[in-house]
């Protein structure tokens, strides 16, 4: 099929950057926190280990991205610029429920082209704190809490069994920070440090836990009935 | 067991889902070659049942949208009422749905601003059913379907009798007493039928069920889905219209049984 | 007006010396020839009553309505041209439509009226069209509570607490200033409910039974009575609002 004058696109999908990622975001009464690793690979190789994945949209609007950086990016940016375009002709502040719906026409629209899965989250004087989840092919769902990218599927069963509602802005917080910490040690596209942002209506605050102070769970102990010799066996022989 | 082709085997997997491993990209496309569309469904629902009563019809669907085999999002709604005397319950891709929800949405809403105007009668169930199909057919024949199955439910306020009928992603319609979609159609559609024609006969001459024993048959066909199709949670809706209108219930549960599992062991000779 | 025959009222590109666009200043004339509009804001909604003349006794009871619906929640009386009137409530339920698609949320009312004044004011700039002959009255609730607003063929808008357009519009503004300096001063502010009456009496009172045989009270409301949606009055508060009307119109006669 491929010949000299072609391009074959899916071969060219295949070498992108990718953010195989663990994202998050989780509303709380008067705000929302949103959270990501750092890690941005191109195929196993780590091409860049302090990434940003928290995207600016507007004042009190952030997105999480998974999936290609490129797409994601450019989805970003065009909602970015909608948001400002709507902020001087409305002259206010587009909900977060709006710029969902720029994420998810774009998303949606474009499905045979893009790889992304978005998060919306932020602050608006209408709802307060919301989040919305924008998978693959361009559905959009509101939830109390969101998690996404390649670590997320390792993490469902903690986030269903720790989640409560009423939460304040600190418990939210550790939730996001233990969640992804979790999601980093099993996911080998995902790690680096977690960036964390709390959007709230006076403010963003932006949070930041470097690689080597990580919250640290179970790493498992390899032989059955103990180590205590304190000497690491890879196989029991 | 009947014979069937393994889901990575077929075109398409019966308006469910492609497990993750399995999904494909969409082939590459040409500058100056053809443009393909068929995408395939990523975030999808399972089945919905329909079924005709004395009073209307009922649609039931659960709450469930799978990404693959993960149950992503597990308080999704899949009966969408249209005016008064219409509802649709959905299978199949999640965004195409909300999608069609929009759309239809936005032309009710015109119908509706138009009537305060131009007196003119509401859409009734069979012209949406009819615009769904003609939308259905246009977009499979553009190779770019809307990953659908559709059961539509409704009243039909001028001949005052109910109205069942299904609609897919290549624009096949048909309509009956009873209908199912995607597992549902394997599963649930011999009960349902079985339930129908115990009462109506098989023709369909004699009484229709009541609500409270079509009610009981769709619960019990969800707890049957429940048990044996592994895209569905236990956790539902059922839609009611009659002349009066169409509800849709809070979600519930049917109970189930598993207690005679207890004292089996291993799978052959073994006895402990 | 000193416009006629001087050339400068032939097109809406040229303006005359001191500044004025004749052709715009007719299509206000258009309006003032048409039966009074009103439109109310009160404390919990909005509502819109027109006096819809009938120039012939053979047309149907009820027919060729004057308000439409722009969207769920915003309604639209017209003044003016009637075919006018049906393109701009075209126009604007494609613009609230066109704002839902891509923002997945309603339009307001003020921004609704932003969009069909740039569309109006368009026709006021080219030599090839002619201004629209109505004057638009939008009312609604939206994310930001009530709101009313009134469109002028110009393109021109602002939002009113009352408002009056058409023929008689100077005695029905007068009336509608009463209840607004009512609510302005505190004493009391009328519920959507309470305005049915009000609205109803002063479009009997603006009535012209000498130069207008005959005319239809037309009312819709935008209010918590019908779930924030734009609805007819219900039919029985409008007749009792009728027969109110009536009478107090009656009984100012005898007094006079």
């Amino acid at each position: 099929m491929s010949n000299i004058t072609s391009v074959d696109i899916s071969r060219l999908k295949n070498g992108e950057v990718n953010l195989g990622t663990s994202i998050m975001a989780v509303q709380f009464d008067g705000g929302v926190v949103i959270g990501a690793d750092s890690r941005t690979t191109t195929g196993s190789y780590i091409a860049n280990r302090v990434t940003d994945k928290l995207t600016h949209i507007h004042d009190r609007i952030y997105c999480c991205r998974s999936g290609s950086a490129a797409d994601t990016q450019a989805v970003a940016d065009v909602v970015h610029q909608h948001a400002q375009v709507y902020t001087s002709v409305y002259g206010s502040a587009p909900p977060v429920a709006t710029a969902a719906a720029l994420f998810e026409k774009m998303c949606y629209d474009n499905k045979d082209q893009l790889s992304a899965g978005i998060i919306v989250a932020g602050w608006d004087k209408e709802a307060g704190g919301s989040v919305y989840n924008i998978p693959l092919g361009g559905g959009m769902f509101q939830q109390p809490w969101a998690i996404g990218g390649s670590g997320s599927t390792y993490v469902y069963g903690y986030c269903d069994a720790t989640y409560r509602e009423g939460w304040n802005e600190e418990e939210t917080v550790q939730f996001v920070k233990n969640t992804l910490a979790l999601a980093m040690s099993r996911d080998g596209s995902s790690g680096g440090c977690i960036r964390m942002c709390v959007i709230t209506k006076d403010k963003v605050e932006r949070h930041f836990v470097p690689g080597n102070e990580l919250p640290r769970f179970w790493e498992g102990k390899e032989v059955v009935g103990g180590n205590t010799s304190g000497q690491r066996v890879a196989v029991a022989a | 067991m009947w014979k069937q082709r393994s889901p990575g085997q077929s075109s398409f997997n019966d308006y469910n889902t492609f497990p993750l491993p399995q999904t494909q990209r969409v082939q590459p496309s040409y500058a100056h070659g053809p443009t393909f569309h068929t995408q395939q469904p990523l975030v999808t629902g399972t089945s919905v049942l329909g079924i005709k009563f004395d009073k209307g019809v009922m649609i039931a669907a659960d709450n469930l949208a799978s990404y693959g085999s993960l149950a992503r999002f597990r308080d999704i709604q899949r009966l969408h009422p249209l005016g008064q005397h219409t509802l649709i319950g959905v299978a199949g891709d999640m965004s195409d749905y909300q999608w069609l929800q929009k759309e239809l949405d936005a032309l009710l809403r015109e119908e509706d601003a138009l009537a305060l105007t131009d007196s003119h009668p509401s859409l009734s169930p069979k012209n949406i059913y009819q615009l769904l199909s003609n939308l259905f057919y246009a977009r499979r024949s553009k190779m770019n379907p809307v990953w659908n199955a559709v059961l539509v439910g409704g009243w039909d306020k001028v001949k005052a009798e109910s109205f069942l009928a299904y609609v897919d992603l290549l624009g096949t319609t048909y309509t009956a007493p009873t209908l199912a979609t995607g597992f549902g159609a394997h599963l649930a559609q011999p009960l349902l039928r079985e339930a129908y024609e115990a009462k109506a006969g098989i023709d369909g001459t004699g009484p229709l069920l009541t609500q409270e024993e079509a009610e009981k048959v769709l619960e019990d066909c969800m707890k049957v889905l429940f048990y044996r199709d592994a895209r569905s949670i236990n956790k539902f809706q059922i839609a009611t219209i009659t002349a009066e209108g169409s509800t849709i219930s809070d979600s519930k549960s049917a109970d189930t049984y598993w207690a005679f599992a207890e004292g089996l062991r291993g799978y052959g000779a073994q006895t402990q | 007006m000193t416009s006629i025959g001087t050339g400068y009222d032939l097109s809406v590109s040229t303006y005359s010396p001191d500044g004025r666009l004749f052709q715009v200043e007719y299509a206000t004339k258009a309006v003032e020839a048409a039966g009074v509009a009103v439109g109310l804001r009160c404390k919990d909604g909005i509502i819109l009553g027109v006096e819809r003349l009938l120039h012939s006794k053979l047309l149907v009871k009820g027919a060729n309505r004057r308000i439409a619906s722009l969207d769920e929640h915003i309604g639209m009386a017209g003044a003016g041209l009637l075919a006018d009137g049906k393109h701009v409530a075209r126009r604007g339920r494609e613009e609230a439509a066109s704002f839902r698609e891509n923002y997945n949320s309603p339009v307001t009312v003020q921004i609704l009226s932003d969009r069909i004044s740039a569309y109006l004011q368009a026709y006021t700039c080219y030599g090839s069209v002619r201004p629209f002959g109505l004057s638009t009255i939008l009312g609604g609730v939206d994310k930001t509570g009530p709101k009313l607003f009134c469109i002028e063929p110009s393109g021109v808008y602002y939002g009113y607490r009352a408002v009056a357009v058409g023929k008689g519009k100077a005695l029905a503004k007068t009336e509608l200033e009463k209840i607004v300096n009512k609510e302005v001063e505190g004493q009391t502010s009328l519920t959507v409910r309470e305005a049915v009456s009000e609205i109803a009496r002063i479009i009997y009172l603006v009535h012209d039974d000498n130069k207008d045989k005959d005319f239809e009270l037309e009312m819709t409301w935008v209010c918590e009575e019908s779930g924030n949606k734009h609805a007819p009055v219900p039919a029985d508060l409008l007749a009792e609002a009728e027969a109110k009307a009536k009478a107090a119109l009656e009984e100012g006669m005898e007094e006079d």
